[in-house]
């Protein structure tokens, strides 16, 4: 079957050439970059979330506020904002300082009226760069960006967790003779996930429907792609006109974020009894009882 | 012999490194576009970037001796990042106005100022009633200025048509050469009330500090207008214009 002439093709012929087209190769691989985005986001959320819920717990009063004020900060800030504005600042700071390393003999100001201008070497990527490394690029910003946001909530999810360990367990610990470090390694830690999973899981939820923002970052998405794909194609531009289909592209979007938070939720269900096996908690109490 | 070695190796070293300087110095820009305006710009069937603008800047480039990459960017950011320097040009179909030459320099215009028209379901439209148009544009804010008319805004001008067709809107104001393919292959849609014309031609935009670059598009734009190669490009893609340069 060949696709060189789709005027001549009907009804399926038509539509496998349709769907095999290079734009919809690209809509495609636009599922394995949300994939991708959730992938690494998640754990690194969770370790921004951790190392905040440890500052806001630290002894030291300055590191403390710190962490206090990180989860307060960006917590209350809309997201859109934070997108809109924040990647700006941090792409313009990275170049700023890059700028300020590279070209010391660089006179002109950096900011001329409305431009952001720095020396040709010092543009994050390079503009010669190719076109793939300004993708890798936009991508990494927006990981740390959705990294920031999210490990504010998470951190505020575990600090709660960390409270809900019993105290018993604590001076139980201690009274063993362990360090404070020890104790919060050995005991505390490997007991919160029971407690810090309901919030966890929630913020994955939300996480995964927060990733069309993608497109705010130069990235672009399913959700770009369908609305491409899904506007009224003309005859005169395509070998593949049709009217009004984003119904269709946006169904299948539905289609997929429906099957993808589906299989989280199985997935942080079995989580969930996993961490409940042999805790204090009610559920941990009931595994217990069903298995006597 | 070893010494020898050393110094064919060093000498190949140099070589190489001046033949990637010379390479290098072919200055690179990245040209940003929306992709969603045919024929100005779209995303043909490969996902390329294509239509009016593609050949255009392809051939400005070509003149002007510049390497240059095709960059795709959401219309409503579009100014934001040209001048924060992710690229070096707009070329969007974008007329120039005023309002925009505040924030931005613009190059001489490589289309001329093109009459805006009302694409509607009905031929009783009469200029007044729910108008739709895309943010930001000479569009938008004359449909703002007009009497009796409502103003609804869509990210993408593909939404605007969509917006008349399932009846949300009376019209939709766009580029005629934009709306000229839509309406002749929808039976429902047709043109009404008066065209207007609006702003001075579309031009190249870049930032008010590279006057430079703005140079040398000038002078590409201006070989182009000579030869006629802007008008051949005009009637190819732009069916029935003629070309005014």
């Amino acid at each position: 079957m060949t696709c060189t002439d789709p005027e001549s093709l009907h009804g399926i012929a038509w539509l496998a050439c349709y769907l095999s087209s290079g734009k919809h190769m690209l809509f495609y691989s636009s599922f394995g970059t949300v994939l991708l985005l959730l992938a690494i986001t998640a754990p690194v959320s969770l370790a921004f979330g951790f190392m905040g819920a440890m500052a806001a717990r630290a002894g030291f009063a300055p590191l403390r506020w710190l962490g206090l004020a990180y989860t307060s900060v960006v917590r209350g800030v809309p997201d859109i904002v934070f997108f809109l504005f924040f990647v700006i600042a941090l792409d313009q700071g990275i170049e700023y300082l890059r700028h300020e390393a590279i070209c010391p003999g660089w006179t002109e100001p950096v900011r001329q009226g409305n431009d952001f201008i720095v020396c040709p070497e010092a543009k994050a990527p390079l503009s010669t760069a190719p076109q793939w490394v300004h993708e890798v690029y936009n991508f990494m910003l927006a990981v740390f960006t959705f990294a920031i946001v999210f490990g504010a909530f998470a951190a505020n999810v575990l600090i709660g967790a960390m409270r809900a360990v019993p105290r018993a367990q604590m001076e139980t610990a201690e009274a063993y003779g362990m360090s404070r470090r020890q104790a919060f390694w050995r005991i505390l830690v490997p007991q919160m996930w029971t407690y810090a999973l309901p919030g966890l899981s929630n913020l994955w939820m939300i996480l995964i429907k927060a990733t069309p923002l993608l497109f705010l970052l130069g990235v672009e998405d399913i959700v770009y792609w369908a609305r491409e794909l899904g506007g009224s194609k003309n005859p005169r531009f395509s070998s593949y006109p049709h009217g009004d289909w984003r119904i269709y592209y946006f169904l299948a979007l539905l289609v997929f974020y429906l099957a993808l938070t589906k299989v989280s939720e199985v997935g942080l269900g079995r989580l969930t009894r996993r961490l409940s096996h042999g805790q204090a908690t009610a559920a941990g109490e009931a595994m217990r009882k069903a298995g006597a | 012999m070893m010494m020898k070695k050393l110094f064919t190796f060093g000498a190949a070293l140099a070589l190489t490194a001046g033949t990637a300087m010379a390479e290098s110095h072919a200055q690179t820009v990245r040209m940003g576009t929306e992709g969603a305006y045919p024929p100005y710009n779209f995303l043909n069937d490969a996902g390329e970037v294509d239509g009016y603008e593609r050949d255009v800047g392809d051939e400005l480039c070509k003149r002007a001796e510049l390497s240059c990459e095709w960059v795709t960017n959401d219309w409503d950011s579009i100014i934001p990042n040209l001048v924060s320097g992710n690229y070096d040009t707009i070329i969007a179909g974008m007329s120039i106005t005023d309002e925009r030459d505040e924030v931005i320099d613009f190059s001489e215009a490589y289309f001329p100022a093109d009459p805006s028209a009302f694409a509607s379901m009905s031929d009783s439209f009469d200029g007044t009633g729910v108008i739709a148009a895309q943010t930001g544009t000479i569009q938008a804010s004359h449909v703002a200025s007009m009497e009796g008319a409502t103003l609804i805004e869509f990210a993408t001008p593909d939404e605007t048509v969509a917006a008349v067709k399932n009846g949300e809107a009376d019209a939709a104001l766009a580029d005629k050469a934009f709306l000229e393919p839509i309406v002749a292959e929808d039976a429902e849609l047709m043109f009404a009330g008066d065209d207007v014309v609006l702003g001075d031609g579309i031009g190249v935009g870049v930032r008010e500090s590279d006057g430079e670059l703005k140079e040398k598009l000038n002078v590409a734009i201006a070989s182009m207008k000579e030869d006629g190669t802007l008008n051949t490009l005009i009637e190819k893609w732009f069916e029935g214009m003629k070309g005014p340069y």
